[in-house]
């Protein structure tokens, strides 16, 4: 019988956050800087961009070209340790619906390898109940917001231009890039579509703002972490500067199991099993702060059961879980004929687009609710796994170099030319729309399956309404308008009312929110407008669960700020002595 | 205690990583070491990548198949060299351990080459002259104007064109 006692970690703490992705990442970086002693729980092992590297790579440095592993699901040069499944880890299904969830396991969480499109949310979007009356209204509004947007602006540094467009409001930005070739295309058809292109908003420095970060220098590779800084990590640009102010302890490879509670139902502090030794440990804290990801935090408050919380923690409402959405999406992409042949020059820029399209319509001239912006993509990419694929769907459509059209497929030094004569002529498209928060669409503990730490794990039911299919069948009818305006060809993405119109499966976008919403009246909803869980004062979700709603934009930017305002929150009640 | 075994003891324990690896349950021997990766790893994945260097899929008459095959696909020109020159056929070597999906669609289809040329010219693909190899080629190369009987063939060999040009293009 190996020895099995639980372990109490010597130090107490004045907060005990878990998870240090964006909102646990805050926290830990807010409540440092203001001398606050903090414990930082994180699942998985230390990462910094600077010292875990794979930027500016070549593609044979990787013996599958960049493609992607089991470990590895964005790829081999992504800086996501994790995926879509996790070993040991598992979650399941409620009647055969479909839930995807992506986790990543490491200091910083999902924001080493996101996409850092940095959107505010808008005025509308905290009050689609009263717009639309549909879902719920946010208890707070755009301005409670937004003088944290502005922070966080300034603390993490986001480029964009200013536009003074009624719901998408502008942040302090720095200089946007310059759109690249299929970009200019792109907004060109957008121009006589009514459809606006304008820069793209991310959190990469297009000019230094701090002596801890380099600016930007256009390798194009941002999900591959950053050994400059140049983007936004949570792991660099807010744990590390925590760390510096020698107020918190970071403990990897901890796997939160539970939060405690006292007989007062109070949070007293966690348990988690450390993975390196499997021993069980306990650490306490005055405050308590969930940062998992919007499930991991559901799944935490779920197990947390005692006599006093038999429901789980913070559920009396039986709201938890509850309310799961993420953001529809579908794609399409084509091949730009005018770009066959191109001229190659360096056209890398930041690792993302250069130019999006925010939500441009008016709801109630169409027949679903709620919109969605788009992204897009093309040019010359450096090659990875994959390329080439599928040379004998493209090299027998178009005219060759010598003008002449070829048989399709081949073999030689023709063939091996093609791939040279087509590089940097395709180019695609995704929308990431809003869907309706719907309390039938949620996740819960599986009553038999557990982790191979021991822990009960999740089990989604998740199904998309009409709302959704209808939205993304405006994307693809929207899409196909812009590729032929652009002069392009439709060569993926073509779909239909048989498969929802390529809407993806709940979860792919990676946006889930809504498990812990936030509310005023404790019998609807799981925290108060501070994050603060109703049932139990001291406890605080700092993740993407509070969100009412997901609105038709990333919800990254809104998770920051209202982690730093809870936590600003946190610093005044301490001081104040009320938790 | 034995001193040769103290010796193998000692040149396991300086491996580093490898070292863990020789104590990942199922594997019966020592996988070779990985080799040294420049790009970050982590400690799961380089279990994964010495299993995966340890293990050979293709046989050597099969590799010499890929070979004379990614060459036909990709032959050198004035601006590089050849698939063979890149060593394209260690990279289909390396991606049909990794992506398992690859395997029977490989080995079948270069089985199904094969019997073909056997029925046609008498000879396996690598053994027919370079002129009877590029007659089968042709055959298969050309998806929309390939005979129905010979689909097989085709999807084969798009396969091929498809991994000797990612391997080719990323050297
Ligand atoms: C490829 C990709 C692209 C994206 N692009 C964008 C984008 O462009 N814009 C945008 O706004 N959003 C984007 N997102 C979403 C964004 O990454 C998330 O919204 C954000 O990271 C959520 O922050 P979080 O703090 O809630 O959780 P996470 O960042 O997921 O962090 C949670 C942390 O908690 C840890 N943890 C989990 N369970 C436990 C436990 N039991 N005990 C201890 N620790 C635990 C995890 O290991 C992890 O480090 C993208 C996501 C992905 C994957
Ligand atoms: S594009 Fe810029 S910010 Fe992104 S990884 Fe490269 S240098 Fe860093």
């Amino acid at each position: 019988m190996p020895d099995f006692q639980i372990k109490k970690t010597a130090k107490d703490y004045d907060v005990c956050i878990v998870g240090s992705g964006a909102g646990g990442g805050m926290a830990a970086y807010v409540l440092a800087n203001a001398g606050i002693k903090v414990v930082l729980l994180e699942a998985g092992p230390l990462y910094d961009p600077a010292k875990n590297v794979t930027q500016l790579k070549w593609p044979w440095e990787s013996p599958r070209r960049g493609a992607s592993t089991p470990l590895r699901h964005f790829g081999d040069f992504d800086a996501a340790y994790g995926g879509w499944e996790l070993d040991g880890e598992p979650y399941t299904h409620k009647d055969g619906t479909k839930f995807d969830w992506f986790r990543s396991r490491m200091l910083g969480g999902r924001t080493n390898h996101w996409g850092r499109i940095s959107l505010r949310f808008g005025p509308k979007d905290f009050k689609r109940r009263s717009i639309d009356g549909l879902g719920d209204d946010w208890p707070i509004s755009y301005e409670d917001v937004a003088p944290y947007y502005d922070k966080i602006d300034q603390l993490i540094g986001v480029f964009g231009s200013k536009e003074n467009l009624p719901n998408d409001p502008d942040s302090i930005f720095l200089p946007p890039p310059k759109p690249r070739l299929h970009e200019l295309f792109i907004k060109e058809a957008g121009g006589k579509l009514n459809i606006p292109v304008i820069p793209s908003r991310l959190s990469i420095l297009t000019k230094p703002i701090n002596k801890d970060r380099g600016a930007c220098f256009y390798c194009s590779q941002c999900n591959r972490g950053c050994t400059v800084y140049g983007d936004f990590s949570s792991s660099s640009v807010l744990v590390k500067p925590a760390l510096n102010t020698g107020n918190v302890d970071v403990i990897p490879n901890a796997m939160a199991r539970e939060v405690i509670t006292d007989t007062q139902g109070k949070a007293t502090g966690i348990s988690f099993v450390n993975k390196d030794d499997m021993q069980e440990y306990t650490v306490n804290a005055k405050v308590v702060m969930l940062a998992a990801s919007a499930c991991e935090s559901a799944r935490l408050l779920l197990n947390s059961k005692s006599s006093l919380f038999p429901n789980g923690l913070g559920n009396s409402s039986g709201v938890v879980g509850k309310y799961l959405h993420d953001s529809t999406g579908a794609s399409m992409g084509g091949i730009l004929p005018k770009l066959i042949g191109r001229k190659r020059y360096n056209e890398d820029g930041v690792g993302g687009m250069h130019v999006y399209t925010p939500w441009w319509l008016d709801n109630k001239k169409l027949d679903f609710a709620r919109g969605y912006h788009i992204e897009y993509y093309g040019g010359m990419g450096m090659p990875g796994y994959g390329f080439g694929f599928g040379m004998q769907g493209t090299n027998g459509k178009y005219p060759g170099r010598d003008g002449t059209q070829k048989e399709a497929g081949g073999y030689g030094a023709s063939l091996k030319d093609d791939y040279r004569y087509f590089y940097g002529a395709t180019f695609g498209m995704s929308g990431r729309g809003e869907a309706i928060a719907r309390e039938d669409n949620y996740c819960e503990i599986d009553p038999t399956t557990v982790d191979k730490f021991g822990i009960p794990v999740l089990r989604f039911h998740y199904k998309w309404s009409d709302q959704e299919v209808k939205q993304a069948k405006h994307m693809k009818e929207t899409f196909a308008e812009i590729i032929d305006t652009m002069g392009g060809v439709v060569t993926w993405g073509k779909s239909s009312a048989e498969n929802d119109y390529g809407l993806e499966a709940p979860g792919r976008i990676i946006h889930e929110v809504g498990t812990t919403r936030m509310g005023s009246d404790p019998k609807k909803s799981v925290v108060n407008k501070f994050n603060q869980a109703h049932d139990c004062k001291n406890l605080f979700v700092v993740d993407g669960g509070p969100f009412v709603s997901q609105a038709d934009k990333n919800p990254t930017w809104t998770i920051l700020a209202l982690s730093m305002r809870a936590s600003e929150f946190i610093i005044d009640e301490l001081k104040k002595q009320n938790i | 205690m034995d001193r040769r075994k103290y010796l193998k003891t000692l040149a396991v324990g300086s491996l580093g990583a490898s070292a863990l690896i020789a104590c990942e349950p199922g594997t019966k021997e020592t996988p070779k070491a990985p080799a040294s990766f420049t790009i970050d790893r982590t400690k799961e994945e380089l279990i994964r990548e010495a299993k995966l260097v340890s293990e050979t899929f293709f046989d050597e008459h099969e590799m010499k198949t890929i070979s004379i095959l990614t060459d036909i696909i990709i032959p050198k020109d004035g601006t590089s060299g050849s698939a063979t020159d890149a060593k394209v056929p260690d990279f289909i070597e390396f991606i049909v351990k990794d992506m398992p999906r690859h395997q029977t669609p490989m080995r079948g289809g270069l089985k199904w080459l094969d019997i073909h040329c056997l029925k046609r010219f008498n000879a396996d693909f690598a053994s027919c002259s370079s002129s009877q190899q590029i007659e089968m080629v042709d055959n298969i190369a050309y998806p929309e104007k390939a005979k129905p009987e010979l689909q097989q063939g085709v999807a084969f060999f798009n396969l091929m064109r498809d991994l000797t040009a990612c391997g080719f293009f990323h050297q």
